[in-house]
């Protein structure tokens, strides 16, 4: 038994799809089999809702006049950058705010724009024949600028890492507060929800792919950066830490601060929560095989963040349901565990997206291209002294 | 005679000595546990109320210091409005008694006020600012 995308596509528009979400799939292929649940089900609904610090903002501001070549700007007195057009910018999520420091970033200045609030542009110019203005403070909501659209260059991490502290000091990281001793140990997955846990060698999700993003219809963009397919699997494909992920991007006037909300991360910085959701075409058997996995086969490594080096101690390997029952064992001590990532919101937005599909306002697309089926992950090596050329 | 409401923070290695112990001992201090989540092997967390002469309360926090016992002063109340929280998990985190716990089912946050022990370790825990201490 399989399908295609068209047929899948020609019974949602029939109204005639059956589609259910990621944990509701685990019980149909329980009761009834792969082979009984790939003929009944033709679209998974997956999703995630977690803090994704590799998130931004392309805004086109539109020209005042006269007009002005934009050098520096600041939104909220967030920097963004502006080595681009004389009007167009890029406001990361993790940006600082110069004078409320880890308390207000660019993740809260997409937050509020989104919420529908003005915030304050300021930018000085580069004074030209033909931009003479150096100067302008104004006020902008996203009813006013020309584009404002999420472009973030790593989203969706298939799988990530559980983390923990051996050292007797609290650390405070981007995956939170980390007691001494491995008193707690933290993860960021929505497990047997999450999109590309279900779909581990991306047959399905590629570049084009239509999703879910911040409770608007968004695209799969590109592979995501620092995306890697060479990390340890086990028997059903899944990886066992960070490996792929995405390049996603879509219209910030549609989105709802229900589905995107900025971060302060304790001691640590500003990140952004993005709701992601991708639907996954039951396109045959070995799809139905991988859409069912559940949290206690998904598999996580343990690393210890005690350790600030980039190859940080491995200290073992859990799956989602044991961290989802509130303890694991570390050596020989209990750490309690916490998610950083919503289950419950990534669970309503799963089935939010079954309800756009349900009623034929989405219908799933085929990749234009697939990602690479190889590529691994390349480090940043020192080989210059300070001061120093490269040739 | 004065009274002084504190958080203790032990480190794994100070469970098995009896320093609640030393305070009344040592220090002449009449003790009230209000709340206490201590557990071998693990960071314990205290909510403890001193009553004695200043200068003994004084002395007997420097002894707490000196265990290796951080002391903070303890918050009246913490106020979270559920409709905001996005259940993130973060606050669970630093949470050592499970006031602030996911919901097996739902994986929704609850707040067991009974279980609080006015750590405030929460307040700064939440990304998203929404939870308040109140001195």
């Amino acid at each position: 038994m399989s399908k295609t995308f068209d047929e899948i596509n020609q019974k949602i528009k029939d109204g005639q799809a059956v589609v259910v979400t990621a944990e509701e799939i685990i019980t149909v292929v329980r009761e009834k089999g792969a082979k009984e649940a790939c003929k009944m089900v033709d679209v998974v609904t997956t999703a995630t809702f977690g803090p994704m610090c590799s998130s931004g903002a392309f805004i086109n501001f539109g020209h005042s006049d006269p007009p002005i070549k934009m050098k520096k700007v600041w939104l909220n007195n967030v920097p963004a950058y502006t080595g681009v057009a004389a009007v167009d910018a890029y406001l990361g999520a993790t940006e600082l705010s110069e004078d409320k420091g880890m308390e207000y970033g660019g993740g809260h200045v997409i937050e509020d724009l989104i919420a529908g609030k003005q915030v304050k542009l300021k930018a000085i110019g580069f004074p030209t024949d033909c931009y003479p203005l150096d100067e302008i403070e104004t006020c902008v909501s996203l009813k006013d600028v020309n584009q404002a659209y999420l472009y973030n260059p790593r989203n969706a991490y298939q799988n990530y890492f559980v983390a923990t502290n051996s050292s007797d000091k609290t650390i405070y990281t981007y995956m939170g507060t980390l007691l001494p001793k491995h008193a707690n140990a933290t993860y960021c997955s929505a497990g047997q929800l999450s999109p590309l846990l279900n779909d581990p060698y991306l047959r399905t999700i590629g570049i084009g792919s239509k999703i879910f993003l911040g409770g608007t219809q968004g695209l799969v963009s590109w592979e995501g950066t620092q995306y890697n397919t060479e990390k340890e699997r086990t028997k059903s494909g899944v990886p066992t830490s960070a490996a792929a992920c995405l390049a996603l991007s879509g219209d910030m006037k549609k989105m709802s601060t229900r589905y995107i909300k900025a971060a302060s991360i304790h001691n640590y910085g500003i990140s952004l929560f993005v709701g992601v959701g991708i639907p996954i075409p039951v396109l045959d058997e070995e799809m139905i095989e991988h859409l069912a996995v559940s949290d206690e086969e998904i598999y996580v490594d343990i690393y210890d963040y005690g350790v600030p080096r980039r190859s940080r101690p491995h200290l073992g390997r859990v799956n989602y349901k044991e961290l989802k029952s509130g303890k694991i064992k570390i050596g020989d001590k209990v750490a309690s565990t916490a998610p950083l990532s919503s289950y419950a919101r990534a669970k309503e937005i799963a089935e939010v997206l079954k309800g756009w599909i349900k009623k034929g306002e989405f219908l799933l697309s085929e990749p234009v291209q697939a990602f690479p089926k190889q590529k691994k992950l390349l480090t940043l090596e020192v080989r210059a002294k300070a001061g120093d050329g490269c040739d | 005679m004065t009274k002084k409401k504190v958080v203790l923070t032990f480190p794994p290695e100070s469970i098995d000595q009896p320093i609640t112990y030393r305070l009344v001992k040592d220090f002449d201090l009449i003790l009230n546990i209000l709340r206490a989540e201590i557990h071998e092997e693990e960071t314990g967390r205290m909510v403890l109320e001193l009553e004695g002469p200043g200068e003994a309360i004084e002395k007997g926090v420097a002894y707490l210091k000196e265990q290796g016992v951080e002391v903070q002063e303890a918050a009246k109340d913490i106020e979270l409005d559920l409709d905001d929280c996005i259940s993130c998990g973060f606050c669970t985190a630093v949470c050592r008694p499970r006031a602030l716990q996911l919901d097996d089912e739902s994986r929704e946050l609850r707040f067991i006020k009974e279980n609080c022990i006015l750590c405030g370790l929460c307040v700064k825990a939440c990304p998203l600012g929404i939870i308040k201490i109140k001195f």
